[in-house]
């Protein structure tokens, strides 16, 4: 659990009480914190006045904005055809095998998520995921195990 | 049919003064641009082919005092990268495109839906906006453009689900009509028009109607950014000219071995060898978002085909049941085929549901599933038995 109280305030400063407000203000607070507390989104409902429901509806609607608790970087490895094809499950493996979690877990540490998602639009340099925002693309084991070290001593 | 020779130009990415196109609309009246794009035969670059000349006119009729130009940067059929190579090296012309359709339509106000995915391109993006927009207000031009960020959520590229998502809500497509045009982005009439669309905009009034009918076919006129993957030694994006085979397109980037080319990505065609001579790529054959991927014989088509269900499955919006359930229901069909638990004849009874599919689902997604399916099942039925 996080403390959310001024962040949701900033957010809707920054965006407005409208309902158009929502989206932007759910992904503020996923930049933030990587994933939607239930305390959030109740916090978010009030400022708002809509309803809890509706906020988690639109919420759990998006792959994106996760409403369970993530780590603090969330790898998001493309699954759709020609990454299939160009290796995807080598770059599965290897980072099952360096971060000892599976697919859909988080390390103990709380820093990594390991995620599939579909197609991210990087094709033609297939193998690719996604760390938070950043692309990384042409995968093999060597650059996968120099990226995760780099974030590990971030 | 008859076919083009391929053939590489190079507009899209030609670096060119926006001023000038602009100082060029300001001077012309809405119903000139409107003609010139009608004249054009341009058609929308996302995939659906409607001609965008059209779409303009229709809204422009409406006679609302708000309306909208919405451009759908929500890439996210499989195997396309094209719009965001366009943003990444001339936003700027996106950003004209969407002011000349303000001034066509009477549109004040434009916004640019960027998928999640694409989110580490912002900054740039902005920066490149601020500059834009103080350029036109130097011109005197009224337009205001704005980014909204997708979540990672395929749906949201069809437009009315783009309006929904925009309007703070669940990406789930709206009943057609009210067309967009009508009754778009908040109510508005409204225009959505892809990235690449809107950058033929700036082309064709840059150089003007006739000189771009010279490009492509008669249904088919101008060119398009090809996104090509898969089993190719030369992966990329390519401009080409629309109306070649796709014979000529195989010659050109496949490995020698390619048995199939997916054609407009999972919700397009796939086409095997024996019909490459004969499948024109444009709107009176094969049309396409940009999306080709090439297999070749080391593939399994079966792989390629659950790939694409257990896709479709995860990105129905789950609103309409032949969609939601159908995508499951295909995904299961062919899993128990190839372990041998349903007879191969069950394809044939789920060839006949991506029908009903087709034509009892609510938005394009549902109604496209079908098309890889069959396609697929057709050309590669043994594949997907055994």
């Amino acid at each position: 659990m996080y403390q959310t109280d001024n962040l949701v305030k900033d957010l809707v400063e920054t965006h407005g009480r409208r309902r158009e407000s929502l989206m932007p203000i759910l992904q503020g607070i996923v930049e933030q914190h990587n994933y939607l507390s239930d305390d959030a989104m109740v916090e978010v409902a009030k400022e708002l006045d809509i309803s809890a429901a509706e906020v988690y509806g639109t919420a759990s609607f998006y792959s994106f904005l996760d409403t369970e608790p993530r780590g603090k970087y969330v790898i998001r490895v493309c699954k759709t055809i020609t990454c299939a094809m160009k290796g995807k499950h080598e770059v599965i493996e290897t980072l099952e095998d360096i971060l000892k979690i599976k697919v859909g877990e988080t390390t103990s540490s709380g820093l990594f998520t390991l995620l599939e998602t579909n197609c991210m639009g990087w094709c033609h340099k297939a193998p690719a995921m996604l760390i938070n925002d950043v692309p990384y693309t042409e995968l093999n084991r060597e650059k996968i195990v120099k990226i995760i070290k780099d974030y590990m001593h971030k | 049919m008859k076919t083009k020779k391929i053939s590489k130009v190079d507009l899209i990415f030609e670096h060119i003064n926006p001023r000038e196109v602009l100082t060029k609309a300001c001077d012309m009246s809405p119903e000139d641009i409107i003609n010139e794009m009608l004249e054009s035969g341009l058609k929308g670059r996302g995939g659906a082919g409607f001609p965008t000349g059209m779409k303009w006119k229709l809204c422009a009729e409406e006679k609302n005092r708000t309306k909208y130009i919405v451009c759908n940067a929500d890439e996210g059929e499989p195997g396309t990268f094209k719009d965001r190579e366009i943003l990444d090296r001339v936003a700027y012309k996106v950003y004209t495109g969407m002011a000349i359709a303000g001034r066509a339509v009477g549109a004040k106000k434009g916004i640019i839906y960027l998928r999640g995915e694409y989110k580490f391109l912002l900054p740039q993006l902005r920066m490149e906006l601020d500059g834009f927009h103080k350029m036109i207000n130097e011109i005197c031009y009224d337009f205001e453009i704005d980014f909204r960020l997708g979540s990672g959520a395929y749906i949201c590229g069809e437009e009315s689900a783009m309006f929904e998502s925009i309007e703070g809500k669940r990406g789930e497509p709206r009943n057609k009509p009210p067309y967009p045009t009508a009754s778009g982005l908040f109510g508005k009439p409204t225009v959505v028009n892809n990235v690449e669309t809107l950058v033929n905009s700036v082309i064709i009034l840059k150089y003007g109607a006739e000189k771009y009918k010279l490009l492509g076919t008669r249904f088919s006129t101008g060119a398009k950014v090809f996104s090509v993957s898969g089993d190719t030694p030369i992966p990329g994006i390519y401009e080409l000219e629309l109306g070649m085979s796709l014979l000529e397109f195989v010659n050109e980037f496949g490995d020698g071995d390619t048995k199939a080319v997916q054609v407009g990505g999972a919700a397009g065609f796939c086409v095997p060898r024996k019909l490459f001579a004969s499948t024109v790529i444009g709107f009176e054959g094969v049309p396409t978002g940009g999306s080709m991927k090439l297999f070749n014989s080391s593939r399994s088509m079966y792989h390629v085909l659950h790939n694409y269900l257990d896709f479709f499955a995860e990105e129905s919006c789950g609103q309409c049941t032949p969609c939601r359930v159908g995508c499951q229901q295909l995904l299961k069909g062919v899993e128990s085929v190839k372990r041998g638990e349903s007879k191969s004849t069950y394809l044939n009874e789920l060839v006949k549901l991506a029908a009903t599919m087709k034509i009892a689902s609510k938005c394009g997604l549902g109604q496209s599933v079908g098309n890889a399916f069959n396609s697929i099942v057709e050309n590669f039925r043994e594949e997907i038995i055994y």
